[in-house]
């Protein structure tokens, strides 16, 4: 047990430093780590190899960009590019999500046929609880995130499902972390289970996939800070902290599953459908790795 | 005009035998400015006047464009607009890279050389054509 531990945390280790470098092809995984990760780890020892990973993690982008204050990593591209920073200030102060955050708030409250609200499905009425999604539901045996929860409310109470990348599940979302910025993000990964669905979520983010061969470490990790032709690449940590975002070049909210879809898309890999396993585990994973900063979705980008 | 004048007259003045030197001063002020708008002048001209054969212009247009090389995306290129900052200016090409076959390799899949790259492997993974792969050669060569 101990020394399947250790082999595994060298591993990661290994793997953390070298982004990729294990990787050749789409199909490929990079952390060496993962073999040791299919047998049974008690509570503690996965405990142990989380937090390794988010120290390793975080580390990284402590030693790359020692100048940037770690709650700053929120706001994602702009903590990095002066440049670009002073704009994005002056959008946030006439917020162009704000309409749609107000739509949310009246879409959150409106009650289904039944009579039913949005706030009997969540907890404190779905007040500030942002921070709390994604979690690993352990009865459920997957990783359940914001925008899943929501639909699943609907379908609970008779109503269709709706579209999961834009539009009315955007603006809930957005209404819903609004009513929670700056509680901290804290996700577990308390079981087997969870510890499974959270090394999926790793190994894809290390994979190199797509035609142009790219993992999302590659340019979030990497050589994150520097310029793809005039855009400057972000950091993965804190990725998932912001969303759902109001991008410029859709000039509407998006969720952060429909960014993953266009990231996978610009290295032309195929991507996976929102609130896919992959793109859940995903997101638990990079949930976990942006512990300790707080939720300030939605926000403005590009 | 005066931080020109002034930056290269403190150049000369280190350069110079230390005697005469408040009568020469001007002199080489002046030398100094003409030479340096000459050579502003001429600058653009010559970048410009590097006459590329067909291929070549074939290769320049399969580097730049976004749907097929994009090597702009990370490397700064001559007249290219743009570029990005991941890898290193490509320039001097041929005195770089004599063996035309390290620097065709480079292109056509980059993680021969190094397998931690983070260089599309262009012929590789079919990005590039052969015959594309040598066009972008040729236009190397040129820079
Ligand atoms: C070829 C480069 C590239 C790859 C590979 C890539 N991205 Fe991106 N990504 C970008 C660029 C450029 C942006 C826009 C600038 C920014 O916000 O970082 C971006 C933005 C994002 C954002 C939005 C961040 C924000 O604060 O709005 C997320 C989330 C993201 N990427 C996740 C991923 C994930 C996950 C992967 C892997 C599945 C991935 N990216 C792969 C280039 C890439
Ligand atoms: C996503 C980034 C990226 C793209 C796109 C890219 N390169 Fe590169 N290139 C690199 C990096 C990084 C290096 C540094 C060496 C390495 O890691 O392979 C490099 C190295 C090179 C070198 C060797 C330079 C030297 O001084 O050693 C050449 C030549 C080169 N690239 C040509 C190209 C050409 C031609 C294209 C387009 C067809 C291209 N690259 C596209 C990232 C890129």
């Amino acid at each position: 047990m101990r020394t399947r531990l250790w082999i595994s945390i060298v591993g990661s280790l290994i793997a953390a430093q070298c982004f990729g470098v294990f990787a050749e092809s789409s199909a490929q995984t990079t952390p060496k780590a993962m073999a040791s990760e299919q047998s049974a780890a008690a509570p503690e020892d996965i405990e142990a190899q989380v937090n390794l990973d988010v120290e390793v993690f975080q580390g990284f982008f402590a030693k790359r960009f020692s100048a940037v204050e770690f709650a700053d990593y929120r706001n994602g591209v702009y903590a990095l590019d002066e440049a670009s920073r002073e704009q994005w200030l002056e959008i946030e102060e006439f917020p162009p999500y704000e309409f749609s955050v107000d739509d949310g708030e009246t879409l959150f409250e409106t009650p289904f046929a039944n009579g039913k609200t949005y706030a009997d499905c969540f907890d404190n009425g779905g007040i500030n609880i942002r921070q709390n999604y994604p979690f690993f539901d352990e009865t459920l045996g997957e990783v359940i995130t914001l925008e899943l929860a929501i639909n699943r409310c609907r379908e609970s109470n008779g109503e269709q499902p709706l579209g999961y990348k834009k539009g009315a599940i955007a603006s809930i979302s957005a209404y819903m972390a609004s009513t929670s910025v700056d509680q901290l993000m804290h996700p577990e990964v308390a079981s087997d289970a969870a510890f499974k669905a959270y090394n999926e979520g790793k190994k894809f983010f290390y994979s190199k996939r797509g035609q142009l061969n790219f993992s999302c470490a590659d340019c979030h990790m990497r050589v994150s800070g520097l310029r793809l032709r005039a855009e400057v690449l972000g950091p993965a940590l804190g990725q998932a902290t912001g969303f759902p975002v109001y991008r410029s070049k859709w000039m509407e909210l998006g969720t952060l599953h429909r960014r993953y879809a266009g990231c996978n898309k610009n290295v032309r890999a195929l991507p996976f459908a929102a609130q896919s396993t992959e793109y859940r585990n995903l997101e638990y994973f990079q949930s976990v790795m942006s512990r300790g900063l707080t939720i300030n979705g939605p926000s403005a980008r590009k | 005009m005066i931080k020109i004048n002034s930056s290269s007259g403190v150049s000369s003045t280190g350069s110079v035998a230390a005697a005469p030197m408040n009568a020469v001063m001007p002199l080489f002020a002046v030398f100094a400015v003409t030479l340096i708008l000459i050579c502003l002048s001429i600058q653009p001209a010559v970048a410009e006047e590097v006459a590329l054969s067909a291929v070549q212009n074939q290769g320049k247009q399969l580097a730049f464009e976004r749907s097929k090389g994009n090597c702009l995306a990370c490397h700064q290129m001559a007249d290219g607009a743009l570029a990005g900052n991941v890898g290193p200016p490509l320039l001097q090409m041929q005195a770089r890279f004599p063996d035309r076959a390290v620097l065709r390799e480079q292109i056509a899949d980059a993680r021969i050389r190094n397998p931690g790259t983070i260089m599309p492997p262009f012929e590789a993974h079919g990005i590039l054509s052969a015959e594309e792969v040598d066009a972008i050669v040729e236009y190397l060569y040129a820079l």
